[in-house]
């Protein structure tokens, strides 16, 4: 066979090409820290000073452009990004899981790449478009279902945020379920096992650190996801009181005043600190999925 | 079977990737303009409730001047009022008077010289329910109630109406974020300078929002631009004081100053305008100019 480039080419290309991809993949750690470093610069002044940290946790009086006495306190924010997350979780986590074990378990091969792609599909919708679903799609339903005096609300951002999380815990879920070895299922099988036997008595306690993890990328998703609970909760300043109630949530508070705030002033500094605070939530969330899977691996080695 | 076990790893990866690739694309356009390179650029950002005009006026004034081009962003008078004080905009669009605290900021910002403000139409700030709503009229006080701290009235009943189709009979308040200059319009003008809003109000970022959602929620009621009506939606009129005269929102009643929401749409501009943009604003205030504010449904303001 004929060589197709000059030795020099190869001899040039090769470690440019290489330090190409060292650079990309360095790169990533470069900006997340710098991200890091600007969000919490931006937010250090109103931690050293001016922010009282007592009334901007235990407060749900939200009121950061008063004329007559601004307010921050995020106590609201805190129980809508909770509320909703949760919510959120209780529908998608069996509902992913379930996914992803019948993709993994039951499925004929041809099915199971049919499934796949039309869920991995539910990934790609932009969260707009899932915003403007809950707020015009389904605010009319609930309202006629429930009676509620509006709809968007909990149960309309849990829905919305639940739907976009499945795809993520059901990819993630099938990988840790394929990677239980096919030695397990055979074993089972030998045994007798029926097949939600093999599914309940052997795949899932194997493949749990996986299965917790994938539920913990999803937690991530949810609690880090902006527009589409900005347009399907109400956007409502107050602790909720049962499903039906709009809520407010962190994410979408800063989405929806970052813009009006004068730079450095104490609205801006606070608007950091509550997203200093997601990153410290998400960060946490995600390194613990992290180091669950990094656990299983470690197992599984030896 | 080979496991996929990166996987994990792999999406978090992706996703750092896609944040940082987004907020780098992002950031060009928060500046709400390009550098004027080619040509006169005018740039507006500010109010939402005058974003509709304010486009009108761009595109009409595309074609008596070619060579200027005028860009418009909304996001709220809040928004605009932070681009002025932070020296980004030539004019910003709002929907209330500057405070003190913010002319203070901004003449500091810009050593020393004041920012202008034009009046360049009128609009009666209407208050919006359902279609199928009964209410006919209600007094400031009311609202007040509705949508002051410890207001009293949260039930529909309460006013004396039964709502078709609402069945918990609970008002859903509908409001706008505290960008708005509408937002702060509101408040003062009806809960007075020494009442903070009731939480809890759902608030939404755009005034056609604002009408698109109590159009679709038979328990809501809401508050925007006389412009923005639409069929889903009727007006509630309104009287200055319990015992008063109910009035309707019109153009004659916001010029008269009968109409108890009347009020100003403002261009600021820091200091003196620059040539160009001084002309633009004769423009807007001239006859054709103010004709294309009736044609999007506020009104004109009186010729001085």
């Amino acid at each position: 066979m004929r060589r197709r480039f000059p030795h020099w080419v190869s001899r040039w290309f090769e470690p440019l090409i290489e330090w190409t991809i060292r650079l990309c993949g360095w790169s990533a750690i470069f900006f997340v820290f710098g991200i890091l470093f600007f969000v919490f610069r931006e937010a250090a002044p109103a931690l050293a000073g001016g922010l009282n940290l007592t009334e901007f946790f235990t407060s749900p009086n939200w009121r950061p452009d008063s004329t007559i006495q601004p307010q921050f306190g995020i106590l609201a924010l805190l129980a809508g990004t909770a509320s909703v997350t949760l919510l959120a979780m209780a529908i998608a986590v069996p509902g992913g899981l379930g996914a992803a074990i019948f993709v993994s378990e039951y499925c004929a091969p041809t099915t199971r790449e049919g499934l796949k792609i039309v869920i991995e599909f539910l990934a790609a919708i932009p969260s707009v478009v899932w915003g403007f679903v809950g707020a015009i799609v389904l605010n009319p339903l609930i309202i006629e279902a429930t009676g509620a005096p509006i709809g968007i609300n909990i149960l309309n951002g849990g829905i919305i945020l639940a739907l976009m999380s499945v795809p993520i815990i059901m990819s993630v879920g099938e990988d840790a379920l394929r990677a239980v070895p096919d030695t397990y299922r055979e074993a089972a099988v030998a045994l007798g096992a029926s097949r939600w036997q093999i599914v309940y008595k052997v795949l899932l306690p194997a493949a749990k650190n996986g299965l917790l993890a994938a539920v913990l990328l999803g937690v991530g998703r949810a609690v880090g996801e902006t527009m589409a609970v900005l347009m399907a909760t109400g956007h409502a300043v107050q602790i909720p009181h049962s499903l039906l109630d709009p809520v407010r949530t962190l994410t979408a508070t800063i989405a929806a005043e970052l813009g009006e705030t004068v730079e450095g002033g104490l609205h801006y500094r606070v608007l950091f600190v509550i997203g200093s605070l997601l990153m410290i939530m998400t960060l946490a969330v995600n390194l613990t999925a992290d180091l669950i899977v990094k656990g299983i691996r470690g197992r599984q080695d030896v | 079977m080979q496991p996929i076990r990166s996987a994990p790893i792999a999406l978090l990866a992706s996703v750092v990737c896609l944040s940082v690739a987004c907020s780098g694309g992002e950031k060009r356009d928060a500046g709400s303009a390009p550098p004027p390179s080619t040509g006169v650029v005018i740039r507006i950002t500010g109010s939402d409730t005058m974003v509709n005009l304010v486009q009108a006026w761009a595109e009409n004034y595309k074609k008596k001047r070619p060579d200027v081009s005028v860009q418009v962003a909304g996001g709220g008078s809040g928004v605009g009022i932070a681009g002025l004080i932070d020296g980004i905009l030539d004019l910003a669009a709002s929907s209330r008077e500057m405070e003190p605290a913010e002319l203070e900021r901004a003449t500091q910002k810009h050593s020393g010289v004041k920012p202008k403000e034009y009046a360049v139409a009128l609009d009666a700030l209407s208050v919006y329910v359902h279609k199928d709503n009964p209410i006919d009229a209600m007094a400031i006080e009311d609202l007040a109630e509705i949508y002051g701290d410890k207001g009293k009235i949260d039930k529909w009943s309460q006013l004396g109406v039964k709502v078709p189709g609402c069945t918990s009979d609970t008002i859903v308040r509908v409001g706008r974020q505290n960008s708005s200059g509408t937002y702060v319009y509101f408040r003062e003008a009806v809960l007075g300078r020494q009442r903070e809003y009731k939480l809890g109000s759902i608030d939404q970022s755009g005034s056609k929002d604002v009408v698109a959602l109590v159009g679709r929620t038979p328990c809501a009621i809401g508050y925007s631009g006389m412009a923005y009506a639409t069929p889903e939606v009727k007006t509630v009129k309104l009287a200055k004081q319990k015992g008063q005269p109910p009035v309707a929102p019109s153009a004659a009643t916001a010029m008269d100053k009968s109409y108890p929401l009347a009020r100003a749409l403002y261009f600021y501009s820091p200091g003196e305008p620059k040539p160009h943009v001084k002309e633009f604003l004769d423009w807007v205030l001239s006859p054709e100019g103010q004709k294309i504010v009736s044609d999007i449904g506020f009104v004109p303001v009186q010729a001085s």
